[in-house]
């Protein structure tokens, strides 16, 4: 995974894509345009893909949708007994747990790839980078054991009795920050390594300029390195944002499974890739299952709207002046 | 012998040919033929409930001696997947703790029948290191459940457990988050002993409990009962007597106070045997008997009453039949209770009337 990275790049590939049509149309050779027809082809595949995911989805999710309407989104009662059906209590969920999961990881991936790019030393750094990027290769339900074993008596015995008169609730250890803590541990690989990789593509010349001028290393780190690896950076926590919503496993094992809102982070709570999970297999009411499918719609719209959020903020990002210090 | 083998298909397509054209009386004598004919394995697909999956597997293991050309292979999706997979009739039979309503029942391509196979139970466990038995009124249970009862040294709990020394804690209720059939039957045990209950939560594979920590199943529940102190909930028996938990023993409908064995568990479906309807379909929670433990049910497989094919209807038909007869034996050693004879004798019967174009698929000698 590359992210473009500086001026240089930048236009050496705007270069190469003014050449691209010119040379196809310059040689009429049938290979190239059978070539070119194929890859095409199976670019637009993906739209069409997520079109048919987006159609089937509302499609069996048509019961539901014309029973609540709007309701369905700000609905918090989930009762398959009774067939009353509101979603919100999940959207929370989903995006409480997330977005806390960033916070706790955030800073400390920024400072592994700090470390890992700029300060250590290279047996350290190749080493060390080793080890990160095989954390991200732990299957989630391994996360999801050691978080109901480990994790959750640790929080419950330990930790959050000492939280509970900051944050009320109670301390159970299957809560909201236990799962954002399994969340951070596991979006924590993927924006160390991509941070990483984006940092060391600056070029040399821009912190030998900053120490040129008598910059810190941690001067140089902030005005030549971050500015310019700041849209990678951004990408690089959308990648994470992006495992932490769709995450259902470790998740639904820590988070105490209860369709309840609940400001305190000390409290149950319950995401929709969990409920999908767990209520989709035994479902048979006709209009459990279109409820089901509709947190499935939302959790598809939830996911790329957050996507392009952040895509939309790299663009904001990257076309801000870099000579303003800014991250 | 080489000559033999490569008839065979054409033997036995023209028998199978013959049997359309051939007359009512005959037809059982051809199919008799065509199953003779062929020596081609007979795949039966199954699919459903994870409950019953440890004693299927065994069974199918064991069929294969009895009949080494029948291959059944059995996918544990759940008991909705499999209610879904057998009305779609992407598979030959299905797999089910819970009944279909008459409702789910309406939309069936064909008369579907419930053949009860095996009896599990449900217990409650608990999580307390300084108490080793528990014994537990139908009212507690329910206002444990309800959260009526907040702490583990509440009086209602201490005038039945004299004994037992009960710490001052807050009890923790954990249940299982995912649907399940362990949680249809509980929630039906406690629907049909608390009025507050059936009002206020109701029956169901899912449900909205009122209190507790969900568990994502059966070794959720048991993991997290493990390793919280304090905490309590309801797991299937062969779970709870798997991982060591320790359990609770439940008061039932005669006054007695009973802990789940498997002769117990048998004995709810011995006294209830009676009231077994035509259709097989029982809920056996809160049983009569004096030694009946009140938390069990059956667990069903589903088929169709007409099969299409003959040979697989056949092979199912005999493997169902062998299956409540010497199969119930292989039941003790895994932890799931033997159906009763009372049952077995009403089974048979559903049995019999399993049937390919209107002929039954199980021989007379049976």
């Amino acid at each position: 995974m590359r992210f473009t990275v500086g001026r240089e790049s930048d236009e050496r590939d705007a270069g190469r894509l003014r050449l691209w049509p010119a040379a196809i149309g310059a040689e009429v050779n049938l290979g190239d345009r059978l070539f070119r027809i194929l890859t095409a082809a199976f670019a637009a595949l993906i739209v069409l893909m997520l079109a048919a995911m987006a159609i089937q989805m509302t499609r069996a999710s048509a019961l539901s949708l014309s029973r609540f309407g709007f309701g369905f989104l700000v609905g918090t009662d989930w009762d398959p007994v009774r067939e009353s059906f509101g979603a919100l209590p999940f959207i929370y969920g989903t995006i409480a747990s997330s977005l806390l999961a960033l916070i706790i990881a955030v800073p400390i991936s920024l400072a592994i790839a700090i470390y890992l790019s700029e300060l250590s030393a290279a047996p350290v750094r190749r080493s060390l980078g080793f080890v990160v990027e095989l954390l991200a290769a732990i299957p989630s339900v391994v996360f999801g054991l050691w978080g109901v074993f480990v994790l959750a008596p640790l929080l419950r015995d330990r930790i959050e009795p000492a939280l509970v008169p900051f944050f009320g609730g109670t301390a159970n250890g299957f809560d909201l920050l236990a799962a954002a803590i399994i969340l951070a541990i596991m979006i924590l690989p993927t924006i160390s390594s991509v941070s990483r990789d984006v940092m060391a593509a600056v070029p040399k010349s821009q912190r030998e300029g900053a120490l040129a001028l008598g910059a810190t290393r941690w001067e140089t780190v902030r005005v030549a390195v971050l500015p310019s690896a700041r849209s990678g950076i951004v990408g690089a926590i959308i990648l994470g944002l992006g495992r932490a919503l769709g995450e259902t496993m470790a998740v639904t094992m820590v988070i105490g499974n209860r369709g309840e809102i609940s400001l305190s982070i000390l409290d149950p709570s319950y995401s929709m890739a969990a409920v999908i999970a767990n209520e989709y297999t035994e479902a048979t009411g006709e209009l459990h299952l279109a409820a089901l499918s509709e947190i499935t719609l939302l959790l598809f719209i939830v996911t790329l709207a957050l996507n392009a959020a952040a895509r939309f903020l790299v663009w904001r990002v990257a076309r801000l002046p870099g000579e303003k210090n800014r991250l | 012998m080489k000559y033999a083998q490569l008839l065979l298909p054409f033997i036995a397509v023209f028998a199978l040919g013959c049997e359309k054209s051939a007359p009512v009386g005959e037809k059982a004598a051809t199919l008799h033929l065509a199953t003779i004919a062929s020596e081609e394995p007979i795949d039966l697909q199954g699919a459903g409930a994870t409950f019953p999956y440890p004693l299927y597997s065994k069974w199918i293991a064991e069929f294969q001696k009895v009949d080494p050309r029948v291959r059944i292979n059995y996918q544990s999706i759940g008991s909705g997947g499999g209610i879904r997979q057998i009305v779609e009739r992407t598979v030959d039979f299905g797999a089910s703790d819970a009944t279909m309503s008459d409702e789910e029942l309406a939309k069936t391509p064909g008369k579907l029948l419930h053949i009860p196979m095996t009896l599990g139970a449900v217990v409650v466990t608990f999580n307390l290191p300084e108490v080793a038995q528990l014994r537990l009124s139908r009212q507690l249970v329910a206002a444990i459940f309800l959260g009526e009862i907040k702490e583990w040294n509440d009086p209602r709990l201490a005038k039945l457990n004299p004994g037992a020394r009960l710490p001052a804690k807050p009890l923790t209720v954990v249940y299982r988050s995912d649907g399940s059939g362990t949680t249809a039957v509980f929630t039906e045990y406690l629907s049909s002993i608390s009025a507050a209950w059936k009002e206020r939560v109701g029956a169901g594979k899912s449900v909205k409990f009122p209190v507790g920590l969900g568990a994502k199943g059966n070794e959720g529940v048991a993991g997290q009962i493990k390793t919280s102190a304090a905490t309590i909930g309801y797991v299937e028996l062969a779970y709870a007597k798997q991982t060591a938990l320790s359990y609770a023993a439940i008061e039932n409908r005669a006054g007695n106070f009973i802990e789940p064995e498997l002769k117990t568990i048998t004995a709810s479906a011995a006294s209830t045997a009676g009231e077994m309807p035509d259709d097989l379909r029982l809920s056996i929670v809160d049983a009569v008997g004096a030694d009946a433990y009140p938390i069990a049910a059956y667990s069903y497989i589903l088929v169709y009453q007409n099969q299409r094919d003959a040979l697989k209807g056949k092979a199912l038909a005999r493997f169902l039949w062998w299956a409540v007869h010497e199969g119930q034996r292989f039941g003790p050693s895994l932890h799931y209770a033997p159906l009763p004879v009372e049952a077995v004798s009403k089974i048979e019967r559903k049995l019999r009337s399993l049937s390919y174009k209107g002929t039954s698929l199980l021989d007379d000698k049976k």
